[in-house]
């Protein structure tokens, strides 16, 4: 098993005629992701190193039984991509893009969760079952299949806890980037759910970062619903208060949505924090025996 | 991004939100010819983005255009908490009856707007929270549907806000969440909106911040970030593009990527030291961005050495260590730099920089390890 991208997924990349979407595009389907389409608007019946491309999402849904999409469009066109996603039925929609303005996020999340459907991002590096599936523009290279699963805000940090956990001979179930943003589709606590629910996850490690409170309602939320053990890490111990640390979201906002804040409500709800990547990667491995 | 108070009002009256009429001065005869032409008792308010201007003197009347030059004499080069004050704002003085408090913010947690109102204003409102939350009337807002006018009532007599003033603040408020919208902002607070001798319900104060991804279709917005920083070495990554924050040590960091990077400070700061900055070159650093990155934090004189901690992904630590050599033989560096590399063609990258980087350049293979050396280094360099 594993949680969100495997075997069962069909892919339909939006943008896919880009330079960013057809790289990665051709990356994902060379590690053994079922690519079944593109879609870029007025690109009908051309193709992408074989991938059919499409008007529209609608379509290439229609000919291909995609289930799930990854989108490449820039910032001014992404919100429409998500909601065409959405509307055209797809399950899980994994959105790269970055830079999408808040406003749009927040009318996008309080549509989203009016249905049972799933967003993963949007500036977020996708998710990755080793050796199954990856969606989006991880370095595959740093993962191998093993028990242990990972959710992040940060691309980079997800990579250096992977490749440091992989020098001590342990691999992961699925790799998921949660994204950057302030606001983004599925928060850990959607996520900390499908591991838990996953036979084949044995340990979780939740990479947090500054701003918001995502982090403490996770904490409560391990505290009170999970089963299988969970370790964390926040980067952002040095960041000033209102300055953006380059994500979005990496910002505290007064007194709220500091590194120590979240660090002390993990640890009171009995979630070990590693301080560093190298010592999350030691607990990891003590806490597997 | 956050606005000054001059620029908030100014945006205000552009979507029917009463505010005084006022000017900017930048010296203190400006300063004269704004209180001459607004007429009556003014007052002189220091622009600076941090609180408590009043308490440190930045704001004060002036009851004649002479009056309104010296304060202005007084107030211009004033250093309010590390903010030196170059702008000053001229407004007619109010005459209060009462005081309210009325915000618009980006609730980040529940995802929605969150309007907040008042009859307790111009305090602090997390105190007025903590002690009189009952005084505190909180609502969000369905995005999809936004502010309705039950919305506004409701909020009015929740904060109880007196019967004469209530038509004027349902309209402040519905403005204020119009400029919220239309500006694409995070937060918009009137601390106070006051309800004024001749019953008139106005901004008192604005505190603004537009959302930074939002600014690509507010060119107007954009324009005004000109005056948002005087740091030379953040004036110079926003030039180019670069994700800079000035931080006060003197260990210069880069990384690629936002989390690597905010991991890397705490390592250093683990590790005994004080990172002089953030800095992301961004998560496909090339070697232009290496060497655009290096411009930047060389630039600061406070820095005594760097650590340049790359995660190679879909960059090439390859890419990333010939992108590094190119830019110290243009910039001619000599301080200690610590470069970790680690991932995709990571062996490659430690190899030309083995064999062709200058001594002041050292490898270390973890990022621990780097943190440590580069502290080190900073230490024996001060």
């Amino acid at each position: 098993m594993s949680i969100l991208v495997n075997q069962d997924t069909r892919l339909v990349v939006q943008g896919v005629t880009g330079r960013e979407g057809q790289f990665h595009t051709l990356r994902n389907r060379a590690y053994g992701t079922n690519v079944v389409a593109g879609v870029t608007p007025g690109k009908a019946g051309q193709d992408v190193d074989g991938i059919p491309v499409f008007n529209t999402v609608r379509d290439a849904v229609e000919a291909t039984g995609a289930n799930t999409s990854m989108i490449f469009v820039p910032p001014r066109f992404a919100p429409d991509a998500i909601y065409e996603s959405l509307g055209a039925g797809i399950d899980l929609t994994i959105a790269i893009t970055e830079g999408i303005p808040a406003h749009e996020m927040m009318r996008i999340y309080t549509h989203l969760r009016r249905g049972d459907q799933q967003l993963l991002g949007p500036n977020c590096p996708g998710a990755i079952s080793p050796g199954k599936a990856t969606v989006g523009i991880m370095p595959t290279d740093v993962f191998a299949p093993g028990r242990v699963g990972i959710i992040s805000r940060s691309g980079t940090l997800t990579y250096q806890i992977s490749k440091e956990i992989g020098d001590l001979g342990i691999g992961q179930s699925t790799v998921v980037g949660i994204g950057g943003d302030a606001i983004v589709g599925s928060s850990f606590i959607d996520i900390l759910q499908k591991f838990e629910d996953d036979p084949e996850t044995d340990l979780v490690v939740m990479v947090g970062e500054i701003g918001g409170d995502e982090e403490e309602k996770a904490g409560a939320f391990i505290s009170a619903n999970m089963t299988t053990p969970v370790v964390g890490y926040i980067a952002g111990f040095q960041a000033p208060a209102g300055k953006q640390m380059g994500h979005a979201g990496a910002i505290i906002t007064g007194s709220s949505g500091t590194a120590q804040g979240k660090k002390d409500a993990l640890e009171a709800m009995g979630v070990e924090v590693g301080t560093n990547p190298t010592e999350v990667a030691q607990i990891v491995s003590r806490r597997l025996g | 991004m956050d606005l000054f108070e001059y620029q908030g009002k100014q945006l205000f009256a552009t979507y029917g939100l009463a505010v005084p009429s006022g000017e900017v001065a930048d010296t203190p005869e400006q300063a004269r010819a704004a209180a001459e032409a607004i007429g009556g008792t003014v007052v002189v308010k220091a622009q600076v983005q941090v609180g408590g201007r009043g308490k440190a003197g930045g704001i004060k009347l002036a009851a004649t255009p002479d009056e309104a030059a010296a304060e202005a004499e007084v107030i211009l080069g004033m250093d309010i908490k590390g903010h030196t004050v170059k702008r000053v704002w001229i407004e007619a003085a109010s005459d209060i009856k009462k005081e309210y408090y009325a915000s618009v913010t980006f609730d980040r947690s529940a995802k929605k707007p969150l309007v907040m109102l008042s009859a307790m204003g111009g305090m602090d409102i997390e105190a007025v929270a903590t002690e009189h939350p009952e005084a505190l009337a909180r609502l969000h807002v369905d995005p999809l549907i936004g502010l309705q006018p039950h919305d506004a009532r409701w909020l009015v007599y929740h904060a109880g806000i007196d019967e004469a003033a209530q038509k004027g603040v349902l309209d402040a408020l519905t403005k204020a969440y119009e400029a919220f919208i239309g500006l694409e902002a995070t937060l918009i607070e009137i601390n106070p909106l006051i309800w004024t001798a001749d019953d008139r319900v106005v901004a008192l104060d604005a505190k603004v911040s537009i959302d930074n991804n939002a600014l690509y279709r507010h060119p107007d917005l954009a324009a005004l970030t000109e005056s948002v920083t005087d740091d030379p070495q953040e004036r110079m990554a926003h030039e180019r593009g670069v994700t800079y924050v000035k931080l006060d040590g003197d260990i210069g960091i880069m990384g690629n990527g936002a989390g690597i990077v905010m991991s890397s400070l705490d390592v250093v700061a683990l590790a005994g030291g004080r990172p002089a900055n953030f800095l992301d070159a961004g998560g496909g650093s090339d070697a232009q961005a290496v060497a655009t990155a290096l411009e930047v934090l060389l630039s600061d004189p406070k820095v005594k050495s760097l650590m340049i901690n790359i995660f190679g992904g879909i960059t090439r630590c390859d890419e990333v260590a010939n992108g590094l050599l190119t830019a110290l033989g243009t910039l001619g560096a000599t301080l200690p730099i610590v470069v970790r590399l680690d991932g995709t063609a990571a062996e490659a990258g430690r190899a030309i920089i083995a064999e062709r980087a200058p001594a002041n350049v050292v490898v270390e293979p973890t990022m621990l390890a780097a943190a440590q050396r580069a502290v080190e280094l900073a230490k024996e360099a001060a």
